[in-house]
Parts: C-alpha cells; sequence; structure tokens
C-alpha cells in the first residue's frame, strides 16, 4: 500500500468518513484512502446498529418475530412484513384472501414511494440540493398519514400478519388514495424541474460511481442500482408474488449505470408505483381479510426461499423450520448489505465530495446492513 | 428480553400436553365440539400427534431430475449427492471437495448461466457437528433460482467462491462472523458486524440466549434466575420449548 505512486509524490492519506456524519445516512463508517482530493480505496465498516435480528428469529415465534422486522429496514417496514409473511405463507401452503392480497400490493407500493421520497431528499440534501428535500417530505407525510390512519403506526407499521392483513380498510381509504394519487405523478414532474435539466445536478451525477451491467451483477447489485446499469430485472416481473400479475406497469431501465441514471429509474418508478396504487385501489375485491390457518404457526420440517423487490432491491428470506413454533434459522437478504459492496469500486477514482453521491445513489439503510 | 423472560414461566403454568392438543383437534373436528366438556379427549389425541405430523401434513422433498443435473453428474460423478425439490424449490446437495470447480461450472456453462448470487448463508446442526452452507444461485437467462447445499466441519475451511462472484466477500464475512467457519483463499476473512474483539459465534446453537442470561444472574446478582434453557439443538426438542399462544 505504501509504495503506490500518488500525484504529488505524497504519502496517501487516511479520512475516516462516519461514523457521526450527516451524510452516510446513519452510523455508517467509511476509511477513505486518499491521493489529495481522489479516492484511491474506500473501506467501510458497519455493524454499529447489530441487534442480532437472526438470531432473535430463532428465539421467537414466527409471529412475534413480524414486528422485529420492521426495524431493520425502517424506511420501507412494509416491505419487510410482506415477504416474511409470503414465506411463511409459503411454507404452510396457505395464501392470503384476494383482499388482503391487494390491501398489501397497494400498501407495499405507498411505502416504495416513500422510501424512494425519503432517498430523493435526502440525495440531493448531500449534493447541494435543498428545496427537493421540502417537497419531498410534503408528498411522503401525505402517505404516512395513510398509514397512521390504516394502522396506527408511521414508520414500523406491522401491516401484515402470516395468512393476511390484521386491519380492515378504514372509511374514506379510497377517497385519501385517490386524491393523493391524482396529484402525486405532477409533483414528481415538479421535482423534476427542480434537477434533471440542473446544470449542477447533472454535473455531480452524470459519470460518477458507474457501474457497468456485468460488473454489478457479479457484485450482486439489485433493485434500481441494477436496473441503472440497464438490466431489466425485476421480481415483480420476473417472479411474481402477491397479485402484481393483475397490474400494468413497466420497469425503467437506464443504460450507463451512473448516478444520473439511476436517479431516472428512482424517479420514474414512483410514477409506476403511483400506476399500481390507482389500479389496486379501483379492484379491491370484497372478502376476508385472513387465510384460515391454526392459532399456533408450525411450518413443516424443511426450508424456504422466497424474495421480493423491496425498494432497495432484492429482499430475500431464507427460512428453516424444524416444526416447532419457532424458525431453526431465520435469514435475512439484505438487499442494502449486498449493494453498499459495491461503493469500494463505484468510489474509486472519484473525488471525495463523489462519495457522498454514490452512498446516496445506493440508497441504504443501515438499520437492514446491520440488522 | 422481557418476552423470553416471560414465556418460559407461562409455559410451565401449562401443562406440557395441553398446546398440543388444539394442533391434533384440527383434523377430526366432528368428534370434537361434545367432548371440551370433559377433561379427558387431551390425552388420547397426545400420542398421536407425534405420530401423525410427518407423514400427511406438508410437503416433502421430491426427487428432481434436469439436465443441468445429468451435466453435474456426468462431470463431477461422486460430488454430487443428491437433487431434489421442496415446495417446487430446486437444490443440489454436493461435496464440498470441488466446490469453486463446480461453481464455477454452474455460472458459466451455457445450461446453467447462474450468473447472480443471490444470497449465501450456513446452518448450524450440532448434533452431526455440522454446518450447512447454503447458496441461492440466481440465473437470468432461465429465470430460476437454485439451491446449492453443502455441509462442513467446525474445523475443516470450506473454499471461498469470491473467485466466483464478488457478492461472495461480505457474505462469508458474515458467516465467519456468525458461525466461525473459515475460508480457504478468501481475500479478507475478518469480522464484519461484531467488533474484532467479540468471543463466540452467536448464530452457532449452543450460543445460546438464555443460558447467558441465567449466567449474567448468578454473576452480578448472586441468585437463580429459575429460566429454563436448553443447550444446542435440545430445546427444539422440548415440550417446554413449545409456546402456547401467538
Amino acid at each position: 500500500m505504501s509504495t503506490k505512486e500518488t500525484l504529488f509524490d505524497a504519502s496517501e492519506l487516511t479520512v475516516s468518513m462516519g461514523p457521526q456524519h450527516p451524510s452516510t445516512h446513519g452510523v455508517l463508517q467509511v476509511k477513505l484512502k486518499l491521493d489529495g482530493e481522489r479516492v484511491i480505496d474506500a473501506e467501510c465498516v458497519i455493524g454499529y446498529l447489530h441487534r442480532g435480528v437472526e438470531k432473535l428469529g430463532e428465539n421467537q415465534t414466527y409471529g412475534q418475530f413480524v414486528p422485529t422486522l420492521d426495524r431493520m429496514d425502517y424506511i420501507a417496514a412494509v416491505s419487510n412484513c410482506l415477504g416474511y409473511c409470503e414465506a411463511i405463507e409459503k411454507m404452510l401452503g396457505i395464501t392470503a384472501p384476494p383482499r388482503a392480497q391487494y390491501i398489501r400490493v397497494l400498501m407495499t407500493e405507498l411505502n416504495r414511494i416513500t422510501s424512494h421520497l425519503l432517498w430523493l431528499g435526502t440525495h440531493a440534501l448531500d449534493i447541494g440540493a435543498m428545496t427537493v428535500f421540502l417537497y419531498a417530505f410534503r408528498e411522503r407525510e401525505e402517505i404516512l398519514k395513510i398509514f397512521e390512519n390504516y394502522c396506527g403506526a408511521r414508520l414500523t407499521t406491522h401491516m401484515f400478519r402470516i395468512g393476511g392483513t390484521q386491519y380492515e380498510l378504514y372509511e374514506g381509504f379510497e377517497d385519501q388514495v385517490r386524491t393523493f394519487i391524482k396529484d402525486f405523478p405532477k409533483k414528481v414532474d415538479e421535482y423534476e424541474t427542480l434537477l434533471t435539466q440542473n446544470r449542477i445536478w447533472i454535473g455531480r451525477t452524470r459519470g460518477v460511481g458507474a457501474i457497468t451491467a456485468k460488473a454489478a451483477i457479479d457484485i450482486g447489485l439489485t433493485g434500481p442500482a441494477l436496473r441503472g446499469s440497464g438490466v431489466n430485472w425485476d421480481i415483480r416481473k420476473a417472479k411474481p408474488y402477491a397479485v402484481y400479475s393483475d397490474f400494468e406497469f413497466d420497469i425503467p431501465t437506464g443504460s450507463t449505470g451512473d448516478t444520473y441514471d439511476r436517479y431516472m429509474v428512482r424517479m420514474e418508478e414512483m410514477r409506476q408505483s403511483a400506476r399500481i396504487v390507482s389500479q389496486a385501489v379501483e379492484k379491491i375485491p370484497a372478502g376476508p381479510l385472513m387465510a384460515k390457518l391454526s392459532k399456533i404457526i408450525k411450518p413443516p420440517v424443511g426450508d424456504i426461499y422466497h424474495s421480493i423487490e423491496s425498494p432497495k432491491g432484492e429482499l430475500g428470506y431464507y427460512i428453516v423450520s424444524d416444526g416447532s413454533t419457532m424458525a431453526y434459522r431465520a435469514r435475512v437478504r439484505p438487499p442494502s448489505f449486498v449493494n453498499l459492496q459495491a461503493l469500494k469500486q463505484m468510489v474509486a477514482g472519484h473525488m471525495v465530495a463523489d462519495v457522498v453521491a454514490v452512498i446516496g445513489t445506493l440508497d441504504i439503510v443501515l438499520g437492514e446492513i446491520d440488522r | 428480553m422481557a418476552e423470553e423472560n416471560n414465556n418460559p414461566k407461562d409455559e410451565s403454568a401449562v401443562p406440557p400436553s395441553k398446546p398440543v392438543a388444539p394442533e391434533a383437534a384440527v383434523p377430526p373436528p366432528p368428534p370434537k365440539p361434545p367432548a371440551p366438556a370433559g377433561a379427558v379427549p387431551p390425552p388420547p389425541p397426545k400420542p398421536a400427534a407425534p405420530a401423525a405430523p410427518p407423514k400427511p401434513k406438508g410437503p416433502v422433498p421430491e426427487p428432481w431430475s434436469d439436465p443441468l443435473v445429468d451435466a453435474l453428474k456426468e462431470k463431477f460423478g461422486a460430488e454430487l449427492i443428491k437433487a431434489y425439490s421442496f415446495i417446487g424449490q430446486n437444490q443440489i446437495e454436493i461435496g464440498k471437495g470441488r466446490l469453486v470447480e463446480i461453481m464455477t461450472f454452474l455460472r458459466d456453462a451455457s445450461i446453467g448461466q447462474f450468473t447472480y448470487l443471490a444470497d449465501e448463508t450456513a446452518v448450524h446442526w450440532p448434533k452431526t457437528e455440522e454446518f450447512e452452507l447454503v447458496y441461492i444461485l440466481y440465473s437470468f437467462e432461465k429465470n430460476q433460482y437454485l439451491r446449492i447445499k453443502t455441509r462442513t466441519k467446525e474445523w475443516e475451511a470450506v473454499q471461498s467462491v469470491v473467485s466466483v462472484w464478488g457478492t461472495a466477500n461480505w457474505l462469508e464475512r458474515e458467516i465467519y462472523d456468525m458461525f466461525g467457519i473459515k475460508f480457504s483463499g478468501h481475500p479478507d476473512l475478518r469480522r464484519i458486524l461484531l467488533p474484532e474483539d467479540w468471543v463466540g459465534f452467536p448464530l452457532r446453537k449452543d450460543y445460546d440466549l438464555r443460558l447467558q442470561d441465567v449466567e449474567w444472574v448468578r454473576k452480578h446478582l448472586g441468585i437463580e434466575s429459575g429460566q429454563k434453557y436448553y443447550v444446542g439443538e435440545a430445546r427444539h426438542e422440548s415440550p417446554d420449548y413449545i409456546t402456547p399462544t401467538d
């Protein structure tokens, strides 16, 4: 390491960014090796938020474990809940009733919008565009109000149960969602007027943190980060779960795999999510909310892997059951954890200020990385 | 922690036969309704319950035949132990001797094209003193997941697959961190989530949360906490382990 040729013929400088840094989106420490202003190497130090979620999963019953999962990716808690409940349902050989399935899709997509809005606000804030943050949070608030009315919580929602959903929709739910969805695409256009053609924004994101499709697959990138590199892969289309096959929506992809492309992909994804919500809210079927299942949940002996498309990427659950009331092994495949691994190769050769942009574009949540 | 403290107490308050009864009561519903008046019915279903679940309840692994399995058998012979499908999910068990060769074949051969490693994780089976490594692969071309499993002992290093998929770097570090499995050929095998000076490997079955709690109480408070704990797989076999309420 010491004999590397550097620009000013000076020795490398090691700078520690974080764990207490506003732009690392949580307690993430990045040890940067610098040559002047240029990044040579970046090493992530994680684990500050480790709570042993997988161990807890082995010591709680299947039902008790669900609220714990909301604390992983607290920005998109609904997705966490959905993936786990579906994995256990698959093991038990039951499916949630159609009404519950539609509510699930609706809530998950609304949650995807909140997740992307939070990403947009903080990402733009990191790069220096302060205004977007306020607008993004204005719309996010509307969705959180819907969540609060529905289940009493804004972030750690615990909306779904194994076998269906717990709560009936409240009065006026459809109208509230319709009102929001009607205006929302216009709001996305509004954000775009602030950023898409903005010279500073383009200067800070074009060509920054570019990764090819091949490299992205090798390092395991998923979600918008992978689609930004031009790989048209979304689990909602590739392996449809819940009732996603009932809806029409497109998968936006980028081409160059840089920060700007990932930005464009996420902006379009918000519109597509709104499209799904507007379809779902019109055809929520009547019927029961919970499938018939025994009070004590005991999946058969065996293992299962079930993954869903969370706003961050592929969120997978690998559950091993020994036939008792608690999982023998409850493994979570966290998208942020795997995506963050790409940081090293994405920032190499860029400026220090670009590290902030790349962390933002990966859309990580430390609660999920550390679990 | 509070939940863990409460559970065993609740269990000990209820006789162990109670939680088994409602499960067993599901298959024969007609005779049950008149019965609950008397306290007699629980004993008869109890012996039937352990025998009944394994056979009729739940799916069973089915043998899985596929050109891919044949190709693997032809190329690697004895390394391939078993190929089966469980709840529609295909799995192959292999020996760990030629792991990297098999994985490279699965990634590159036109029959596989599993270019994406979705997940790599481990499961501890203390009874046989074995760790099961699970690789979840995905092929974009075939839109198909595949699970590869291999078994290893604590003191035997496993070949690292970082050279095959870059994703494995952090995933194997996490396995090392949580299970203490060593990977030969890994570029940077250190703890990742826990501090460097952490003692023990938390996701092993003998790393028992309740046992630690009992020891802590004994050491710091000088009393017996009275909590129940079972070391290793034993806890999953104990009737007290079944919590009656969800």
